[in-house]
């Protein structure tokens, strides 16, 4: 039922506002709203329980195993949303002076110098306000530095075709063509087709390392070269960064400009799709351009940066400072995390995926990439049970909800036909692995036995599979029902 | 080992499976000559413990100050239920819908979400957010490009009215795709648009015009008229609204004969903190004709094969991960916690009470305006009606009285001087529900105090002017 359906008219929640309604004399009759807006009329308790009621109908990280292949949901600290959430940091306003805030500013400006430590970028801008934007900063910063050298003939970028979509759109946005570079047998980019590719034309290269395929892109220094060689520039998607953390830095690979998933690598909760975080990071040819504000520290207090000291900066992305509350659940947990456990998290995330890959190829399962090492993820293709059997991946993935367990990534990346991409994360122990793999084992026993088990999946959840494309055709984004 | 709970036979039983020897082998298609030793630059791990030792000597050294700042952010009152269901395990933890038969409880709230902002601002549709007030307003400016199609200019007009944050960001965001924003200046009486300063450009090609109504001033734009005018030389409009003033001022959905087209703006006040600037949310909602150019997730109801009512995600072919290089953005999460939040908010506020909330905040800022003024130093600039929000002119130097009031624990307000030079001694001050009369009168005794101490000290004070 939807709160709106729970609604009575005079029914409220009356501690929560001001009893009585003020005059407003001098706001003119004319610019005053005549109809009541359609919001629900509830006590606290009842709205208490609906959104409670709510949120058991999802599965979490908190309550499932999540293999969301390339969202690396792995266990979100309670710790971090507890102190970032400490009434002195809620009550900062954005506009505070910095005399007021250096609390906030030495969690930032630290928070940045880890950043740097990590990926071996020179320069950080924390503002970015999700990956995608992060992305956006990116490549708009690649433009800002081919224009500041007045070198305005560039209008291509190269994305391989097993990126994320955010890339080629991404592009876009920054108002670049986009040119796809087809990938190997072994998964690596083809760097022949690479070479043939670039130019004079080219602006620069979006690649994901280890890529969307779940392997590590072996000749990376290369690619690098030839990019470079054309006048271009490397732009690295930090969507994969948790399987390299401590092992490897896109800085010393030779990127030039790069940016990071919080919410993926530091843990940050996704939220049921959001906030994220996505600082960038530049070499030091591109500091100028990274966007403002960033935080400074003279030795003695912290301060803004903004861009009357960075007048090439691309400039803002958000009101204010960004997502500054994910922004402090990552310090906090990259505090505990420390040096040491920097190096752990690759080591783990990497040793569950090929564990998991292992058992599931034994157990017969078809990995899209057998001779490679998994790095923090792997895909398992259905190709073969899709010909032989008639079920796809996302009956798998459908039925995996039967046995508690969240489906990981179907059809991406596009590439490979009915794909599973399967995402552990280092925070999934042993026992909860091998449960994955039971459950895979008899989803495939019964796809050959009780086919339709996997067709009509889900058979658990509060709905059953649902007519999405209805959901578009017949569009109801909106309840037009009449409150009580 | 923080947050991994492998024990050392699981390690062994582990690389015994796979077959490699050591946890480090499994690195080995890593050029050699690329691997790191020692991560230098991190410091050494902290219990939590430890952590939360600093984290809150570091929380308590900013001070908590007693707000009378604005400026796109705002002080609200925030019920104690909206955040200890917000952060919830199963809604704080779980990732964008995809599985949506495993994902009902978001994607219902989601739903719930949309309507309400539809029902907020008079509009057809939602979405289910962006990611804050000025990007969602870059968003709103691409989406007026792509809706408009008889218009080929790419113009946007866009007052100076409007916050100067939005405005620079939406430049960052829209500035490579060949999209012009043309400024428009304001009344100096009013600290309004006035429909007399867009004449000029009637008969022009122009694809939208941005209306932000209460504007950055706080003051009330004749947005009947500003629709009207846009509507007849074939632009579009679009609203940026504070949703908390739209339980009391007629909404975006409403303005002029057939309303804005697209109304957007900062989702903050409705029971989001200031939490230093984020994380927000930014809505977006539009007329039905426009939906399929709208950015961002958008959740649709449907049926299942039972047939009863279900949510999913839906119209995803406008979106990055099926269009690829020709998405309508290249947005992939939104701020659905945030979201969550808001629509808790909401449910729990009601339409009085948030309309109640409105002319608390308006009641108040008037009260504040009034306490502010009662010396010969402070007077309101601006003579149009405001919401919550308004400026006062200083007749001595702002930065003099800026910094004690900021040694007395209190944010008096946004200095307007960096972005509007030419207001000289501005201040942008707020006093919303939030603020207790107490709170307002300490704010006017420091002010008082203050100022009697400079002008006494013989500084150069203009006379008000009659």
């Amino acid at each position: 039922m939807l709160i709106f359906e729970q609604s009575r008219a005079g029914r409220r929640a009356h501690v929560q506002a001001p009893a009585s309604a003020e005059d407003t004399p001098d706001i003119p009759e004319s610019l005053l709203r005549e109809t009541r807006p359609l919001l629900p009329e509830a006590s606290e308790m009842q709205v208490v329980r609906h959104y409670t009621r709510l949120s058991q109908k999802n599965f979490s990280i908190d309550t499932q195993f999540y293999p969301l292949g390339s969202c690396t949901m792995k266990y979100n600290p309670r710790a971090c949303n507890t102190l970032a959430m400490l009434p002195g940091f809620l009550a900062r306003h954005p506009l505070a002076p910095e005399s007021m805030g250096q609390g906030f500013l030495a969690c930032m400006y630290e928070l940045q110098e880890m950043l740097k430590a990590v990926t071996g970028m020179p320069a950080v801008s924390l503002t970015p306000a999700a990956g995608a934007q992060g992305e956006f900063t990116g490549v708009a910063m690649i433009r800002a530095w081919h224009d500041a050298n007045g070198d305005t003939g560039r209008n291509e970028i190269l994305v391989p075709d097993a990126a994320h979509g955010t890339n080629p759109a991404t592009a876009t946005m920054c108002g670049y063509q986009v040119h796809e570079i087809p990938t190997g047998k072994d998964g690596d980019v083809d760097v022949d087709a690479l070479r043939e590719a670039v130019g004079a034309h080219t602006a620069g290269i979006m690649l994901t390392n280890p890529s969307t395929l779940g392997v590590f892109e072996r000749r990376i220094e290369e690619i690098a070269a030839i990019i470079h060689e054309a006048g271009g520039l490397l732009y690295y998607d930090g969507a994969n960064l948790n399987a390299i953390l401590g092992k490897v830095r896109p800085g010393d690979m030779g990127f030039d400009v790069i940016h990071m998933n919080l919410h993926k690598t530091f843990s940050t909760p996704h939220g049921g799709g959001g906030p994220g975080a996505g600082p960038v990071g530049v070499s030091k040819r591109l500091e100028p351009f990274l966007p403002v504000p960033v935080v400074g520290y003279d030795g003695d207090e912290y301060y803004w940066i903004t861009e009357d000291v960075r007048p090439q900066s691309i400039g803002r992305l958000s009101t204010f400072m960004g997502n500054a509350g994910v922004l402090m659940r990552a310090y906090i947990y990259a505090r505990m995390l420390g040096s040491e456990g920097m190096h752990r998290v690759a080591d783990f995330a990497t040793l569950n995926a090929n564990y998991l890959m292992a058992k599931l190829t034994d157990a017969g399962f078809d990995v899209a990439f057998p001779e490679r090492r998994a790095t923090h993820e792997f895909i398992v293709t259905l190709k073969r049970q899709q010909k032989e059997l008639g079920i796809t991946a996302m009956d798998f993935a459908k039925r995996l909800l039967d046995y508690n367990m969240h489906a990981p990534t179907t059809y991406f990346p596009m590439l490979v036909p009915e794909c599973l991409l399967i995402e552990p994360t280092e925070t999934e122990c042993k026992e909860d692995l091998d449960a994955f793999v039971d459950a895979m084992v008899k989803i495939q026993q019964e796809a050959e036995t009780a086919p339709e088990l996997l067709k009509e999946a889900p058979h658990t959840q509060p709905v059953r599979r649902l007519d999405e494309v209805r959901a578009a055709k017949q569009l109801d984004l909106v309840w037009s029902g009449k409150v009580d | 080992m923080p947050f991994i709970p492998h024990t050392e036979t699981d390690i062994r039983d582990m690389l015994e499976a796979i077959g490699a020897s050591d946890i480090d082998q499994l690195f080995d298609e890593i050029p050699s000559g690329l691997r790191i030793g020692e991560l230098s630059g991190v410091p050494a791990g902290m219990t939590e413990q430890e952590i939360s030792r600093l984290m809150v000597a570091r929380a308590e050294a900013d001070g908590r100050p007693l707000c009378f700042t604005g400026a796109g952010a705002y002080d609200h009152h925030i019920p104690a239920a909206v955040w200890e269901i917000t952060t919830r395990g199963e809604f704080y933890s779980a990732y964008t819908p995809y599985q949506a038969e495993a994902s009902q409880g978001t994607l219902q709230l989601l739903y719930e979400f949309q309507t309400m902002m539809a029902g907020l601002t008079g509009m057809d549709v939602s979405n289910a957010s962006l990611y804050d007030g000025a990007s969602a307003l870059a968003e709103a400016v691409l989406m007026a490009v792509r809706a408009n199609r008889k218009s080929k200019s790419r113009r946007i007009l866009v007052p100076t009215t409007v916050h100067p944050q939005y405005r620079k960001t939406a430049h960052t965001i829209v500035n490579n795709q060949g999209i012009e924003l043309v400024d428009v200046p304001y009344c100096s009486d009013g600290g309004n648009t006035v429909p007399d300063s867009l004449r000029h450009l009637e008969g022009e090609d122009i694809t939208a015009l941005v209306i932000q109504h209460p504007n950055f001033f706080g003051v009330l734009e004749e947005v009947d008229v500003l629709t009207e005018w846009a509507h007849k030389q074939g632009a579009l409009v679009i609203a940026v609204t504070n949703p908390v003033s739209l339980a009391l001022l007629r909404p975006p959905g409403e303005w002029g004969g057939q309303g804005a087209d697209i109304a957007c703006g900062e989702g903050q006040p409705l029971g989001v903190p200031l939490a230093a600037g984020g994380p927000y949310f930014g809505y977006m909602c539009c007329k039905q004709a426009l939906v399929r150019q709208m950015p961002g997730r958008i959740v649709g109801r449907t049926i299942d094969r039972d047939e009863r009512d279900g949510y999913t995600l839906t119209l995803q072919a406008r979106e990055q991960h099926i269009r690829r290089s020709r998405a309508t953005s290249n947005i992939c999460t939104n701020q659905g916690l945030l979201v969550t939040a808001a629509t808790i908010y909401m449910a729990l506020l009601g339409a009085d009470g948030l309309a109640n909330v409105a002319r608390a905040c308006h009641a108040n800022t008037r009260a504040l305006v009034d306490r502010l003024t009662g010396n010969d130093c402070v007077s309101p600039l601006f003579n149009r009606p405001y919401f919550h929000e308004t400026v006062l002119q200083f007749s001595l130097p702002l930065a003099d009285v800026l910094r004690p009031l900021y040694a007395h624990n209190l944010l008096p307000g946004y200095d307007l001087s960096k972005d509007y030079p030419e207001l000289g001694n501005a201040l942008l001050v707020c006093a919303t529900e939030a603020r207790s009369a107490a709170d307002i009168d300490l704010y006017a005794d420091h002010l008082n105090r203050i100022i009697e101490s400079q002008t006494a000290a013989g500084c150069p004070v203009q006379p008000k002017m009659a």
